[in-house]
């Protein structure tokens, strides 16, 4: 028999003479009685929103992300505007390919004689709908298996031993299955970038939470039997939002780099679908000419402001919600 | 602490149990056209049955599996079959992998030595001038996705100092172009690591211990602060270094260098079985053999670590 028992069994001996149950009884979890212990007028949010306001280069890159997210959902709707597929033709019957940017084309047309301002818009709506997606799934499922791989000590090993192999087997594997499997498009991009995608994230969030899983608070709610997934929500990731909403918002430019990877090694989007990964293949193709080198200059541009506008933001946004930073 | 590394290697051999089957049977539910690429429409059935039968694909998948391991346990990783037919899959290695190993070692050590003093510099000018330049490029390298930058390089770069667009193995100085583009992710992270664990180390009590001693501002940075903030680094050091081998897509077909860096995505591709199995099992264990030196690189850094008692975070 422990000493503890021993302690246990002394004490409840103890109770027993001085009267038994009646002496305590036991209060059912009442949530608005735990709030009541003190009043603060400290908001998280609110002073997370202010220590993020304070920030002028994530709030000028914010604007710029936010204005980009609407000219591309306007675009096409603004007089004057092309179809991202359409084809033109020279007076003399000829394909109007590799025509340098002028007021008619304001970005010039590609190899093929589509209009390029257009594709471009057309594209970053496909790739910031991708990357918004994908980290939106990532996170979701990353957030849910890392925090149980990381609380719940009996599915330590099963999850350890099925991390190391899923994450040694090819991505591209898997993506090259998922695309016979299915017809090419937006919605199987999405689907094969994250079968494999919410891994790193998932064991992210396993070393964020065995860190802090045996602090005093989390050993005090444990003994006082708070069930797990209580812990888990209100205890583990509260703590641990500057971090994960860093990694969220990375999430983002890394899905979008992603894509381009993905056109670039050949299983990307079919080019009828344009995309960001999609105009800068095309762009490369015809780098070497000077003269049509700006088709691969504006699509990298475009991707590069949001790439680093969601890299800066998120920084920002990580900075501001650590509670560290707020007073 | 020799147990403990025993115990590490037994469980990585349950892991490349494991991996090496599941790519096994992953290949074989490709669908069998993949094995012909574009003359499968113009070959007749009875050709198509006769070559898979060569291919030893006809078997049941039991009796190919247990010839895959039989191969495996004589040190033989077979014949590659569709990528170059009929070639030693361990020759195809040996021509590759020395270009893809000489580029990615150098790239490594260009990153750590200039990554390393970059970081150090930043975290002591922390809020200056080079500060706000280091942290412009960390987000540039970080954000912009490799393959924008890559071609940019390959573009103006050759122009601007005259150098080969493509890699030429007789004129070294064709390779400067692809080690420091390989290199520039490299040293943001490194630069960005060791800053944010030097401004950690910044208001210890041992460093202001030491400049109370007495200590130079150069031994507390190199022989104290420097010391203490590599050692989170040091673990994943070891399978960088090993996985130079795989070589990197981009680069190697952007300048054209016969490496690696292609070999496992065009034999996924066109499905050539064994060499997929080859390169995967390679790989892998490179990949665990390296965490594991990492682990054990982090305990020589810093003597306090203790790996037998449950250190749990895996990195």
């Amino acid at each position: 028999m422990k000493k503890v028992d021993h302690l246990e069994k002394s004490i409840e001996e103890q109770i027993a003479s001085l009267g038994g149950d009646a002496l305590f009884t036991r209060e059912g979890f009442d949530p608005t009685m735990a709030e009541m212990g003190g009043y603060s007028d400290y908001s998280y949010w609110r002073s997370t929103f202010k220590a993020f306001l304070n920030n002028r280069l994530a709030l000028v890159c914010l604007i710029i992300l936010v204005v980009l997210l609407l000219f591309t959902l306007i675009q096409p709707f603004l007089p004057g505007q092309h179809t991202a597929t359409e084809i033109f033709w020279r007076d003399d019957g000829r394909v109007d390919a590799n025509h340098a940017p002028d007021s008619q084309f304001i970005f010039g047309t590609n190899a093929i004689g589509q209009d390029l301002w257009a594709r471009i818009w057309n594209g970053t709506r496909t790739s910031l709908l991708i990357g918004v997606c994908v980290a939106a799934c990532n996170a979701l499922l990353g957030i849910l298996v890392g925090a149980l791989w990381g609380y719940v000590s009996s599915l330590d090993r099963l999850l350890t031993e099925v991390y190391n192999v899923v994450h040694n087997i090819p991505r591209n594997i898997i993506l090259i299955l998922v695309s016979y499997l299915t017809r090419p498009g937006i919605g199987t991009i999405i689907f094969a970038m994250c079968v494999t995608g919410w891994l790193p994230m998932a064991r992210f969030i396993r070393n964020q939470i065995v860190t802090i899983r045996d602090l005093e608070y989390n050993l005090a709610s444990r003994c006082l039997g708070t069930p797990t997934s209580r812990i888990i929500f209100k205890n583990l990731l509260p703590y641990l939002v500057s971090v994960i909403t860093l990694r969220v918002a990375l999430a983002i430019p890394q899905a979008i780099g992603s894509e381009v990877f993905l056109t670039y090694i050949g299983l990307g989007l079919p080019v009828t679908i344009p995309s960001l990964g999609n105009l800068i293949n095309e762009g490369r193709a015809v780098m070497m000419a000077a003269s049509s080198r700006y088709q691969l200059l504006f699509p990298a541009l475009v991707l590069s402001v949001i790439t680093i506008s969601f890299y800066i933001i998120g920084n920002a946004f990580a900075d501001a919600a650590d509670p560290k930073n707020h007073v | 602490m020799l147990k403990y590394i025993g115990k590490r290697l037994l469980q990585s051999l349950l892991t490349l149990f494991i991996i090496v089957n599941v790519v096994f049977f992953l290949m074989r539910l490709m669908p069998e056209e993949g094995y012909f690429g574009e003359e499968y429409d113009k070959m007749e059935p009875a050709q198509i049955e006769a070559a898979l039968e060569a291919m030893g694909l006809r078997d049941p998948i039991p009796v190919q599996l247990v010839r895959y391991y039989h191969q495996l346990l004589h040190f033989d990783f077979g014949k590659s079959i569709t990528v170059r037919p009929k070639v030693n899959i361990s020759r195809i290695i040996q021509q590759k992998a020395p270009y893809s190993i000489r580029f990615g070692l150098a790239s490594v050590l260009l990153s750590l030595v200039v990554g390393i003093p970059m970081g150090t510099i930043m975290a002591l000018k922390k809020g200056k001038a080079a500060d706000k330049i280091g942290n412009g490029y960390i987000v540039i390298i970080n954000a912009v996705p490799a393959a924008v930058y890559y071609l940019f390089i390959q573009l103006y770069g050759s122009g601007m100092f005259n150098l080969d667009i493509l890699y030429n193995e007789r004129k070294a100085i064709s390779a400067l172009l692809p080690i420091i583009s390989m290199s520039l992710g490299g040293t943001a992270s490194y630069a960005m690591w060791t800053r944010r664990y030097v401004v950690d180390q910044l208001n210890k009590d041992y460093v202001k211990f030491a400049r109370a001693k007495g200590l130079s501002e150069r031994k507390i940075t190199f022989g104290h602060m420097l010391r203490n903030a590599l050692v989170p680094m040091a673990q994943n050091l070891p399978a960088n270094i090993l996985l130079t081998i795989s070589g990197s897509i981009y680069i190697e077909s952007l300048y054209s260098i016969p490496g690696m860096g292609n070999l496992l995505l065009s034999a996924i591709s066109r499905q050539d079985n064994p060499l997929v199995q080859a390169l995967v099992l390679i790989y892998s264990s490179l990949g665990i053999f390296g965490l594991l030196l990492g682990d054990l690189l982090m305990v020589v850094c810093d003597p306090r670590i203790k790996l037998v008692r449950g250190n749990e975070a895996l990195t």
